[in-house]
C-alpha cells in the first residue's frame, strides 16, 4: 500500500512529508520530502549586511537558536581575524550549552510524547522554560535572540545570571534525574526504542552524519574535542557514545550530554573571568537619558568617562560591561547606544557599521567554520567580496544528511516505529529548509 | 602544518589536474580541474594516510561574470587525522555539468540535488536529480546571482 505520512501529520515535527510502501504493516520503501519552510535563507544573507544577517540565523534553529548566532559571528570573526576578550568566549559556551539542553530536552520530550509518555514532555518542558528565562534574561528574547554579534555579543551577563542559572541547572539535574526513572527503565518504552532505528557507523559516516546521531552509533567524532572553538578545550567533559545506533541508543547519548552539557556550564560559571572594565572605573554613574539629553545640548566634556547603568536587555547594552564582551576592532562592534546618542565619534562609528554601503567589510577570502550545534555539525561557509555583503553564505544544517539517510533507516521497520525514528532525528525545519 | 601533508599529496599525485594551492586562515583548499574530480576523491577517501571518510559539506558558488562562472565546493573532513581540505571544482557555462560522487558518498545524493535546485548545475551519473527545497514547477534557480531576490514565480494549481 502507498501511503503518505505527512505534510500535516501532528507526529512530523516539522512539516515534512514521507512517503512509504507498505507491506502489511512493514515500511519497504520510504521517500522523504524537503522543502517546505524553505525561506530563502542564503540568498536573503546574499541581499544583507554582515550584520542583517543575524536574525535571519536565529530562525536557523528555532530551539537553539544561540547556537546559530555564534558560529555566524565566528565564521565571520575568521575572515576579519578577530579576537574576540576571554569573557565574550566564556558566554558564548555558556551560552551555546544551555542552547544544547533545550534543544535536548526538547527532543527527549516530544519523542517520548509521541509514545505516549506525556508527563515526561511536560516535565521537560517545564525544565526548558527555566531555561529559556535564563536566555530571557540575557537576550531580550525566547527565540528571535540576535545576540551574537560580529566581534562580540550584544550585551554582557545581566547582574545574578550566575546564581539563577546554577538555581536553573540544579532543578534541571532533578528533572532529569526523574525521566530517567520513568524512562530509561520503563519496558514500553525500551521496548519501542530498542532495536529500532538502526543505522551502522560505517552507513552514518557515509552520508555525512554527525551529532547524537553519530554518537549512537559509537563513532565518537565531536566538533568540540575534535576542533576545539571559542574556550572548549579549557573544560572537561566526556563525548558519551552509544552502542548499538538505534533510537534507545540515541536517548542516552542526549541524556548524557544534557548532563555533560550541564557540567561544562557549571565549569564555565566557576572560571568566567571579568575581563577589563571600561576606561575609568570610577566615573560617576548618572541615568542614561541624562547622558543622551547632555550629547544632544553638546555638554560633551567629560562624558565618555562616565557610566551608565540600564539592563543589557533593552536597546542598548549595558556601557559599564561593554568592554568586556566586545573586540577591540572599531570596525566591527556596535558602539552602546547611549553613546551613540551622546557622542559624535561613536555615532559614526555605528553609522559606518550599520548603514547600507559602509558596514563591515571583510577582506576578500573563503571560510568555512564547524560548531557543534545540538544536531551535529553546524558549518557556516562564507564567501566574501570585499564589500559589506556577503557574496555567498552556505549553512551546513547538522539535520540535513540525516534526513538524507533517513529513507533508508526506516526501511524494513514497521509503520509505527517511523514516529519514534522520526523523532530521534530532531528535525528542525528551519535549519534543514533554510 | 601537519594538514599540508594533503596538499602535498594532491600535488604529487595530480600535478596536472591541480589549478591552485592554497591554505588561507589555516584553511587547505584545493582548486582541481573537474574532469579528475572523481579520482582525488577516491584517492582522498581511499589513501590509507590521509583517510577523508567525511563528505561533510558540498555547495556551489556562482561567481557572475567571472569565468568559469560556477565553482562547486566541496568540505572534506578526516576523522582519524582531524584533518579539513576544501576542493573547488570551477564549472562553466553553459551547462554547467559536474562528476556525482554518490558513488563514493551515498550523502551526496541530496547535496547535488539541492545543489542542481538552487544553481542548476548538472552532475553526471546521479541517480535521482531533481529538484530537493523547491517544487518541480519552479523556474529558474533561485542562488544563481542573476535571480532577482524579488522575481515572481507563476501560481501553480492542483494538479487534478
Amino acid at each position: 500500500m502507498f501511503l503518505n505520512v505527512g505534510p500535516a501529520h501532528p507526529a512530523t515535527h516539522g512539516v515534512i512529508q514521507i512517503r512509504t510502501e507498505l507491506d502489511g504493516e512493514i515500511v519497504r520503501k520510504a521517500d522523504v520530502e524537503i522543502g517546505y519552510l524553505h525561506r530563502a535563507f542564503e540568498k536573503h544573507c546574499e541581499e544583507a549586511t554582515y550584520t542583517q544577517c543575524f536574525p535571519y540565523s536565529d530562525r536557523l534553529n528555532y530551539v537553539s537558536p544561540l547556537i546559530s548566532n555564534f558560529g555566524f559571528a565566528a565564521a565571520v570573526e575568521t575572515l576579519m581575524d578577530l579576537q574576540v576578550p576571554e569573557r565574550c568566549n566564556y558566554i558564548r559556551v555558556i551560552l551555546s550549552e544551555i542552547s544544547r539542553l533545550t534543544d535536548h530536552l526538547t527532543c527527549i520530550g516530544a519523542s517520548a510524547m509521541e509514545l505516549g509518555a506525556f508527563s515526561v514532555f511536560l516535565y521537560m518542558v517545564k525544565a526548558r522554560e527555566w531555561l529559556y528565562e535564563l536566555i530571557e534574561s540575557v537576550t531580550g528574547a525566547r527565540l528571535t535572540i540576535s545576540y551574537g554579534r560580529v566581534g562580540g555579543v550584544k550585551a554582557d551577563l545581566p547582574e545574578g545570571f550566575e546564581k539563577e542559572c546554577r538555581a536553573a541547572l540544579k532543578k534541571t539535574r532533578e528533572v532529569l534525574k526523574e525521566v530517567d526513572e520513568l524512562l530509561t527503565g520503563n519496558r514500553i518504552f525500551y521496548d519501542r526504542m530498542r532495536g529500532v532505528g538502526v543505522i551502522s557507523a560505517s552507513d552514518a559516516i557515509a552520508y555525512g552524519i554527525t551529532g547524537p546521531f553519530l554518537r549512537s552509533t559509537g563513532e565518537a567524532y565531536d566538533v568540540r574535542k575534535a576542533f576545539p572553538y571559542f574556550v572548549y578545550d579549557r573544560f572537561e567533559f566526556d563525548v558519551p557514545v552509544g552502542e548499538h545506533g538505534d533510537n534507545y541508543s540515541r536517548y542516552l547519548v542526549r541524556m548524557e550530554e544534557m548532563q555533560q552539557a550541564i557540567r561544562i556550564i557549571e565549569q564555565a560559571l566557576d572560571s568566567l573571568p571579568e575581563g577589563p572594565t571600561n576606561v575609568d572605573p570610577e566615573g560617576e554613574i548618572i541615568e542614561p537619558d541624562l547622558m543622551s539629553d547632555l550629547g544632544k545640548y553638546g555638554k560633551t566634556s567629560g562624558l565618555l568617562k562616565n557610566e551608565v547603568l540600564i539592563p543589557p536587555t533593552l536597546q542598548g547594552s549595558e556601557k559599564r560591561y561593554h568592554d568586556r564582551v566586545a573586540a577591540p576592532s572599531k570596525e566591527a562592534w556596535l558602539p552602546p547606544k547611549e553613546q551613540v546618542y551622546s557622542n559624535i565619534e561613536a555615532l559614526m562609528n555605528h553609522f559606518k557599521i550599520i548603514m547600507l554601503g559602509h558596514g563591515l567589510r571583510p577582506p576578500e577570502g573563503e571560510v568555512y567554520f564547524p560548531v557543534e550545534g545540538a544536531n551535529g555539525e553546524l558549518g557556516f561557509y562564507i564567501v566574501s567580496d570585499g564589500t559589506d555583503r556577503p557574496w555567498r553564505v552556505r549553512c551546513h544544517p547538522p539535520c540535513f544528511p540525516i534526513m538524507a539517510a533517513l529513507g533508508s533507516i526506516l526501511e524494513g521497520d514497521q509503520m509505527a516505529d517511523i514516529v519514534p525514528t522520526f523523532g530521534s532525528v530532531n528535525m528542525i525545519a528551519g535549519e534543514l529548509d533554510r | 602544518m601537519e594538514a599540508n601533508i594533503t596538499l602535498q599529496k594532491i600535488q604529487e599525485n595530480f600535478e596536472n589536474d591541480v589549478i591552485e594551492v592554497h591554505s588561507r586562515f589555516q584553511q587547505d583548499t584545493v582548486v582541481l580541474a573537474s574532469s579528475s574530480l572523481l579520482q582525488v576523491a577516491t584517492f582522498l577517501k581511499e589513501d590509507p594516510e590521509l583517510q577523508y571518510n567525511y563528505l561533510m559539506d558540498l555547495t556551489a558558488v556562482d561567481y557572475w561574470k567571472r569565468k568559469p562562472r560556477f565553482e562547486v565546493v566541496y568540505h572534506f573532513l578526516s576523522v582519524a587525522n582531524s584533518f579539513r581540505l576544501r576542493l573547488k571544482v570551477p564549472v562553466a557555462e553553459p551547462e554547467p555539468k559536474v562528476d556525482t560522487l554518490t558513488s563514493l558518498w551515498p550523502g551526496a545524493n541530496w547535496y547535488e540535488r539541492e545543489v542542481y535546485d538552487m544553481f542548476g548545475i548538472q552532475f553526471t551519473g546521479h541517480p535521482d536529480l531533481r529538484r530537493i527545497l523547491l517544487y518541480p514547477e519552479f523556474e529558474g534557480h533561485p542562488l544563481r546571482k542573476d535571480y532577482p531576490i524579488k522575481r515572481r514565480q507563476p501560481l501553480i494549481g492542483p494538479k487534478h
